[in-house]
């Protein structure tokens, strides 16, 4: 998929992005004080936003892999999104929602936030890179330490 | 008195559902929804991959981290940075044409700070955000994002109404 892109694969990723970023903005996502307004009861939009989304992007995992075989741009197979499951999966979501549940900002909608001119994002922007980092870190050293045929335990 | 005002907080049947729940209307957040769908879809008609937010937090580090945890997001990390870009831009749309300006929030910068710490770390042991796992995984109907989503969500919720209860604003 690296080599020999199709020349639109570039410009159709960045069409769907402004879609995507133009949709979060609409639906005030981009605020984290709406956010907060769901979680604290007073305003109950958001499953609008998130189940809204969810049910159009399911319509095309369900028709797109029985009418077609591959991508155009990629050749890559139409698959739904399914991750493994394993007690990452609690933890991180439970890690996540404290930050969600604190901050009111979740990735998509911070990127979005500072396209409405949101500076005061870059500090959760900031947070979110040194987490990534905390945990890259943390798991590149574990993962070795499994491969080392050296480890003692 | 914190822990007084916490139970009532919780135990309020009022606040489950509010005089007014929706105070601001529902078009805004159906309509803007199904765009943050569409969005996903064109790139999934044209490519056949269900996009997430939160990975390019670790795709970009790549770039400057030769961590071994990076490195498996190499290949699509000049994407991700695209797909990026056309969310600020999209929203930055709006804010010209709709919303008529600038926005700034409110809410402090420690909770922004420390929050997004937070979900740096856990959306990215938790295998999801709110648009891989919530969008793209409950569209797929996957369980394990069905449970990624329950799991954040729920501990969402209470820790926002911990947070108001205590007294915490904006």
């Amino acid at each position: 998929m690296t080599r020999n892109r199709h020349p639109l694969f570039m410009p159709l990723i960045l069409v769907g992005g402004l879609i995507f970023g133009f949709g979060l903005a609409y639906s005030h996502m981009a605020r984290p004080e709406v956010v907060l307004d769901f979680l604290q009861f007073d305003d109950l939009g958001l499953p609008f936003v998130m189940f809204g989304a969810a049910i159009v992007s399911g319509i095309a995992f369900a028709i797109m892999p029985r009418i077609r075989d591959s991508a155009p741009l990629t050749g890559d197979v139409y698959r739904r999104r399914l991750k493994s499951f394993d007690r990452n999966v609690l933890i991180g979501g439970g890690i996540f929602g404290v930050g969600w549940g604190l901050s009111g900002i979740c990735p998509g909608a911070a990127y979005a936030s500072l396209g409405i001119g949101n500076v005061a994002i870059l500090w959760a922007l900031v947070g979110m890179f040194a987490g990534a980092y905390l945990q890259g870190v943390w798991r590149s050293k574990r993962a070795a330490a499994d491969s080392s045929p050296a480890s003692a335990d | 008195m914190i822990e007084i005002a916490l139970f009532a907080e919780l135990a309020a049947p009022g606040q489950i559902v509010p005089a007014e729940p929706f105070p601001n209307g529902i078009s805004r957040y159906a309509i803007g929804g199904l765009l943050v769908g569409l969005g996903a879809v064109v790139i999934y008609l044209g490519t056949g991959i269900a996009a997430g937010a939160s990975t390019f937090l670790e795709s970009t580090l790549s770039y400057v981290s030769d961590q071994s945890r990076f490195k498996q997001y190499r290949a699509s990390r000049d994407w991700r940075i695209v797909f990026t870009l056309g969310i600020i831009l999209g929203a930055a749309v709006y804010a010209v044409f709709w919303q008529g300006g600038t926005w700034t929030t409110d809410v402090q910068p420690w909770r922004l700070l420390l929050g997004g710490v937070l979900v740096g770390i856990g959306t990215r042991v938790g295998k999801g955000c709110t648009s891989g796992h919530g969008v793209c995984g409950v569209g797929s109907a996957s369980k394990t994002s069905i449970v990624g989503v329950i799991t954040f969500l729920t501990v969402a919720i209470v820790t926002a109404q911990i947070v108001q209860a205590v007294g915490v604003s904006p």
